[in-house]
């Protein structure tokens, strides 16, 4: 039995952007992904997405200042 | 002939001489150690010669024919007896000889290697630069130095090992300087290009055969008052090095035994050696008579009062200023006060025009010497004139439009200040000059928060910008009123502390004044428009304070007690001015008068606040003494009582603990547990004597400035009258020293309160020993611990300034570092700057009440 992180209070969400969901976020911020702060494929929080590189994953923090903010992290080979 | 001697330098290159270069460059050759003869006279071929440059006016040179101060000096040599190894080459000369062969010459690679190696190592010396080259160079050195044999001669060859700091052994037999430099010409040009050699340098000239003699001009004697001539460190230092080259000579043309020749060549090699360096660390350094070292080449060179730390890294100009700080709470938050002395140094260019050239002529004619005068003038030309008594009509007379006049600093000139360690913008900020007497910086005590300044003996710097685009920069920039607002919290940096904030809580609390004494009062504070005072006989000192308020300020917020504070119509209604308002980091009435009223209004309207309550304090009268410490009879019985009550209890505690009756606590251990009841119980009781004593001493000056936040906390007000309380060592009561006790004083395994730093008395009824040396622990411990915090923090916060230092907000609201790398989506994930917020809130309710009119 291996515990489930993302199960656990201080781990916020994890989703995977879709194609068109990605290039309108990359759109917005006008960066190439490269760009982006990076998260490793064999990241804990990743286990159940099915990610390959060069994907896009959207993680949905609870923030002290703002209540609820989103963060963005490009895939890299880890 | 007037020979210009400054040539513009392109570049400079740094190498080894070649002994040929030595003498052909040199234009004397030194044999005698004397220096002058009977006349005083310097002697020819003495290290003083009149070749090697003039030191003495009247004189000229013999080699260039200039003046003093014209001749810029020139070298010489002597010839050494024996060759002696140069001190700072040693290191390479060793890797030399370990790694070349002594009969061939040949570098101990073998031929197939050594051209792989030629070309990777100029590879890398393109690819990455000389630095690495060398750093291949020494591996290389490293993996062939001497195996057994000589890969291209098949020789054997024997381990060379160096003693130091200038001994080549080869086994037990030494190698001779001269031995030394046979092998190193030996080496073939070729082989050198192995080492990093530019081409036409070779190794030999490491070891010397000839010295060159530095210019007098950069060893000049000193005539002291005496009449004396005392000679310069490097002179001395000469002086013994051709003493002994001439006794070696002659020790070998006479043919002295060898034992004598190799103690003079040893006595030699060690003064060339204290030349170039004098802390060799395996030598005894060279010596003045008086015992003090010489100071030779090296130190010239190196550390912080040397060549290129003192004089090439680090000029002074006359545009900044450091002293000791001291407080004026009369001079303005955004003054500060410089020292006339210090003015008289500091100065400002300002370009004759029209319109200031009679101003200037009078700053001229005052001179260096007399305040507000001038110290240099620049001409059209560019070149510089000092005013002196001599030159200032010749000045006066010259002086045109388009001359620059290098005046005095004056009162309202712009300066930045700055207090290290500048860890935050608000640690330099700009500030306007006022000049005072005296010898120190003055400065308002309100801004003593942003530089986390005291007056203990703390020195500031201060720095003068010299031209319109740094003064505008600094001042829209830098200057103290547009710093008001921090960006890391939202509220005042900036605040009343002290005195002014006594005064102020005294004011509108319980003084009533006389019409005339509110009048003066406010007048003394700075206030012009006295219209605000109402017209009354006697003024409540609330009202006197809303003179200063501006009569559309409306304010809700709490006082340090939490009682309402209200402020109609710039009117204060209700509570005392305190801390809470008044003070940095707190104050939000500042921060609300910042953004309706703006900034220079904030700082304008503060430094009356505080003007205003220093002065109702001086005119009051404020003061502090034993006598506010005395209590009751009945207190003291009270408090005596509480105190025997609380020690009995902890006794029984630990009856109940040895009579294993105490019911530990959850997760505690039984002596866990009876240690944490302990502290529990006399804790409580320091808190309710504590409580009693602030009762009984209300009305004192202690009391009133704990209250309004001014000084003090009412623990320390307990302390001085009740009792001071447990002493605890990383939160747990005494228990090292002895086995078993705290101080011999006690018995064996006490842990009763007295044993374990409880102490009963206070500091006003003074301690017994044994309790003074439980405050010595504790006082110790928090002395170390701050002392062992503040560099670790320092370099923490260090680290981290400097890795975000290029990060910088984009106009979408994201963070990004230099080269556009996305750090955070949204700024501190709300995108609030928090400058422009109260405490980081955002008070939405109170932008809307504005944008619709302020409206109720
Ligand atoms: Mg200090
Ligand atoms: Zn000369
Ligand atoms: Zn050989």
């Amino acid at each position: 039995m291996t515990f489930d992180v993302t199960k656990h209070h201080l781990v916020p969400k994890h989703t995977k952007l879709s194609e068109s969901e990605k290039s309108k976020m990359l759109g917005k911020y006008g960066v190439e992904a490269l760009s982006l702060p990076k998260i490793m494929t064999d990241d804990p929080a990743l286990k159940k997405l099915d990610v390959k590189t060069g994907d896009i994953i959207k993680i949905e923090r609870k923030s002290k200042t703002a209540g609820a903010s989103e963060y963005y992290r490009v895939v890299v080979e880890g | 002939m007037a020979i210009n001697v400054h040539k513009k330098i392109e570049n400079i290159s740094f190498g080894l001489f070649s002994p040929k270069q030595v003498t052909g460059m040199a234009s004397a050759k030194i044999v005698t150690p004397e220096l002058y003869d009977k006349e005083g006279y310097p002697v020819d071929g003495g290290l003083m010669d009149i070749r090697l440059g003039v030191i003495d006016p009247g004189l000229r040179c013999k080699t260039c024919g200039q003046k003093l101060k014209e001749c810029p000096g020139h070298f010489g040599y002597i010839e050494l007896a024996r060759p002696v190894i140069h001190i700072l080459f040693v290191r390479q000369i060793y890797n030399m000889l370990r790694s070349t062969c002594k009969y061939c010459g040949h570098v101990l690679v073998p031929e197939t290697n050594l051209k792989k190696y030629l070309v990777n190592l100029d590879k890398i010396g393109e690819e990455e630069g000389l630095e690495a080259r060398r750093r291949k160079v020494k591996d290389i050195v490293d993996k062939h130095k001497i195996k057994d044999k000589c890969p291209h001669c098949e020789k054997k060859l024997d381990i060379i090992k160096l003693e130091k700091p200038y001994n080549f052994y080869e086994g037990e037999v030494r190698i001779t300087p001269i031995e030394v430099r046979a092998r190193l010409e030996k080496i073939p040009e070729e082989d050198l290009v192995m080492f990093g050699y530019a081409a036409g340098f070779r190794p030999e000239w490491m070891i010397l055969t000839v010295l060159q003699i530095p210019p007098v001009t950069m060893r000049p004697s000193i005539t002291l008052e005496s009449g004396e001539r005392s000679e310069d460190d490097l002179t001395h230092k000469l002086g013994d090095i051709v003493r002994i080259n001439q006794r070696l000579f002659e020790n070998i043309n006479a043919g002295a035994p060898e034992v004598i020749i190799e103690d003079l060549w040893d006595l030699l090699q060690y003064h060339v050696t204290t030349f170039f360096d004098n802390e060799v660390p395996q030598l005894p350094p060279a010596r003045h008579r008086s015992g003090q070292p010489l100071k030779t080449l090296t130190d010239r060179i190196k550390s912080k009062e040397g060549r290129i730390r003192h004089n090439m890294a680090g000029k002074r100009t006359d545009f900044s200023a450091r002293t000791v700080i001291s407080p004026d709470p009369l001079i303005g938050m955004n003054e500060v006060g410089v020292p006339q002395v210090m003015a008289r140094t500091l100065t400002i260019p300002v370009r004759v025009t029209e319109w200031n050239k009679e101003y200037l002529k009078k700053l001229v004619e005052n001179g260096p010497k007399k305040y507000p005068g001038a110290n240099y003038i620049i001409k059209v030309d560019g070149r510089r004139k000092t005013i002196t008594a001599e030159t200032k009509d010749e000045i006066l007379a010259e002086l045109e439009v388009g001359y620059i006049v290098e005046r005095h600093l004056q009162d309202g000139d712009i300066c930045i200040f700055n207090r290290q360690p500048s860890l935050h913008r608000m640690s330099m900020m700009c500030h306007r000059v006022k000049i005072l007497p005296g010898n120190t910086f003055r400065l308002n005590p309100a801004v003593c928060a942003p530089y986390n300044a005291d007056f203990d003996g703390d020195e500031m710097n201060l720095h003068v910008p010299q031209n319109e685009e740094a003064r505008a920069e600094a001042q829209i920039l830098m200057s103290v009123e547009t710093q008001i607002i921090s960006p890391r919290y939202g509220l005042s940096v900036v605040g009343c502390i002290h005195d002014a904030i006594t005064g102020n809580y005294l004011l509108t609390k319980e003084l009533v004044l006389s019409r005339e004494e509110a009048l003066d009062l406010l007048y003394a504070s700075g206030v012009d428009d006295l219209s605000a005072l109402s017209h009354k006989d006697k003024v409540d000192g609330k009202e006197v304070f809303s003179a200063l308020l501006p009569s559309d300020f409306n304010y809700a917020g709490k006082d340090k007690a939490g009682n309402e504070v209200k402020i109609v119509n710039g009117q204060l209604k209700s509570g005392n001015m305190d801390q809470a308002s008044l003070g940095h980091e707190k104050g939000l009435m500042l921060r609300n008068i910042y953004e309706r009223y703006g900034e220079a209004f904030t700082a304008d309207l503060l430094g009356k606040i505080s003007k205003l309550g220093c002065t109702v304090l001086a005119r009051r009268g404020f003061s502090m003494g034993i006598g506010d410490l005395d209590l009751t009879p009945e207190a003291r019985a009270e408090i005596q009582e509480t105190i025997n009550k609380a020690e009995k209890d902890a006794l029984s505690l630990i009856d109940a603990y040895y009579a294993n009756e105490l019911e530990p606590l959850p997760g505690r251990s039984l002596h866990e547990t009876l240690e944490l009841r302990i502290l529990e119980a006399l804790n409580k009781a320091r808190n309710k004597t504590g409580d009693i004593a602030v009762k009984q001493v209300k009305d004192s000056a202690a009391v009133v400035m704990a209250k309004c936040g001014a000084r003090g906390n009412p623990l320390n007000i307990a302390q001085m009258t009740a009792v001071v309380g447990q002493q605890a060592l990383r939160g747990k009561r005494i228990e090292r020293g002895y086995n078993g006790r705290t101080l011999p004083y006690f018995k064996k395994n006490d842990l009763g309160p007295k044993a374990r730093g409880f102490v009963r008395n206070n500091f006003k009824s003074g301690l017994t020993p044994n309790e003074f040396f439980f405050g010595a622990m504790t006082g110790r411990d928090a002395l170390m611990d701050t002392a062992l915090r503040t560099p670790k923090s320092g370099y923490l916060y260090r680290r981290l300034s400097n890795a975000m230092q290029d990060l910088k907000v984009e106009y979408d609201g994201s963070v990004r570092d230099a080269s556009g790398r996305i750090v955070q989506f949204m700024y501190g994930e709300d995108g609030l700057d928090v400058s422009k917020t109260k405490n980081g809130i955002l008070d939405v309710k109170s932008i809307v009440h504005d944008v619709m009119g302020g409206a109720k």
